[in-house]
């Protein structure tokens, strides 16, 4: 199954997923940019995502514990999700993600 | 602020889980121990992020909250007698010509000592910074991420923006001293305590305050002084005129001023050898989430391990006359006394 994860450059890549992965851990893998500071614990708000709009009813809606974590998010928008909450499914063969610039990692300094 | 200066055998930065238990183990090697953190309490991202999350994958306990893990590790290092200094930023690192170094902090807290640990995990917490453009002109002039002086807030129109304890506490603090207030929040509910909530919300149908549903858009204002506040919502834009204001969306971690000590680094990690955990800079070591070297795992119990090897190497550099002897706690009766343990 894949993902559709468009970066802060507007660019799409097409990645390769695996049932039960979290969205993140997907990007993370295959190494986009991703703070993703928690490591999937839903306690930073870092892996924020911006779901593409056929998307959005598709996604179980957000727990009260993931709303609680966008309330930390100062560029949150109607379809902000966290990724480390969205599963792969084969429902969600396809989904189309972008990434938020409030889950762009620090510049690497070395 | 006068200039203080602490002499000590060790000073380590950061009181994450790794840091606290290298008060333990450079402790059994009768090493002394100062520690300083950003936060205002030990434990590092274990306290900060997930206090009352569930980790399963501490040895020995088959479950275990960030709290839990943080107090048994206080209580581990107690016997030694560190000294904590909270809500100070590390920001000098120099090397004296007779080998040991200065330590210096955003607190004007010196030290004097002989090794240094770097047990800082993911960096230092920062505040999350709204997406405004040009908000870093305004930033300690009047826009703050934290009230340190209360009276800068007095007879001021202060926007205050989140929904969790911090722009709760502070709507209803400052709202006895303020001209006005005007709580902003994405939606009608919160993360804050139900009894703050409560008081917020009789503040605003008592006329007192304002809450507006939005996020923040941009600022106006010239000189460092905002004089309005644009946010935007559902409902489209609105301008709050303000001349304070408050973002409260928490904390992130920043590499901060790691990066400047003349380290070698490896993607924002500072690179360690697996015998010592020493970095390019001899006598400062680098343990925990902040180092790498091949096969790294950022696990808590991996800088456990290099918390031990790191304290038989510092016990070289500080006692070099010190023969160092093998010992277990179970069977040592001399290190039992340093433990207080009859």
């Amino acid at each position: 199954m894949r993902v559709y994860v468009t970066d802060l450059d507007g660019k799409e890549h097409e990645l390769e997923a695996l049932e039960g992965w979290r969205v993140m851990e997907v990007i993370r893998d295959w190494e986009l940019p991703i703070k993703a500071e928690c490591g999937g614990a839903c306690a930073c708000a870092t892996c924020h995502v911006f779901v593409a709009p056929e998307w959005e009813d598709k996604l179980h809606p957000a727990t009260d514990e993931e709303e609680d974590m966008l309330d930390t998010v100062p560029d949150v928008q109607e379809n902000s999700r966290l990724s480390c909450q969205i599963l792969m499914s084969e429902e969600l063969d396809g989904l189309k993600v972008s990434l938020a610039p409030s889950s762009k990692p620090e510049e690497k300094v070395a | 602020m006068s200039e203080r200066e602490i002499v000590t055998d060790v000073v380590i930065i950061g009181a994450g889980p790794v840091g606290l238990f290298a008060v333990f183990e450079l402790g059994l090697l009768d090493i002394k121990c100062h520690l300083i953190d950003i936060l205002d309490k030990p434990g590092g991202q274990c306290a900060e992020l997930y206090p009352e999350k569930p980790i399963y994958d501490i040895p020995a306990f088959p479950e275990i909250s960030g709290q839990e893990l943080t107090n048994n590790l206080l209580q581990q290092a107690e016997p030694f007698g560190p000294t904590y200094h909270y809500n100070q930023m590390v920001t000098e690192l120099e090397k004296q010509e007779d080998g040991s170094y200065i330590v210096k902090t955003d607190d004007n807290q010196t030290f004097k000592c002989k090794v240094v640990v770097i047990a800082a995990g993911g960096g230092s917490f920062q505040p999350k910074r709204p997406p405004v453009p040009e908000i870093e002109n305004f930033e300690n002039k009047s826009v703050f991420y934290a009230v340190r002086r209360r009276d800068e807030f007095r007879d001021h129109d202060i926007v205050i923006v989140g929904g969790g304890d911090s722009a709760l506490d502070w709507t209803l603090n400052l709202a006895e001293i303020a001209k006005s207030v005007t709580l902003v929040h994405r939606r009608d509910s919160f993360r804050a305590h139900t009894d703050s909530v409560n008081k917020m919300r009789a503040l605003v149908d008592a006329g007192k305050i304002k809450f507006e549903l939005g996020q923040i858009a941009n600022l106006e204002g010239e000189d460092g002084q905002i004089t309005a506040v644009n946010i935007k919502s559902k409902d489209g834009e609105k301008s709050l005129p303000a001349t304070r204001l408050l973002p409260f969306f928490g904390l992130t971690m920043k590499l901060g001023p790691v990066a400047d000590w003349g380290l070698n680094l490896h993607e924002n990690l500072i690179n360690v050898d697996t015998e010592k955990f020493t970095t390019s800079e001899e006598g400062i070591f680098a343990i925990g989430d902040i180092n790498y070297y091949p096969g790294k795992l950022k696990l808590i119990l991996s800088g456990f391990h290099e918390a031990a090897l790191m304290a038989q190497a510092a016990k070289k550099i500080i006692h070099p006359d010190q023969k160092v002897v093998f010992q277990y706690t179970t069977s040592s009766t001399s290190l039992q006394k340093k433990l207080g343990v009859k």
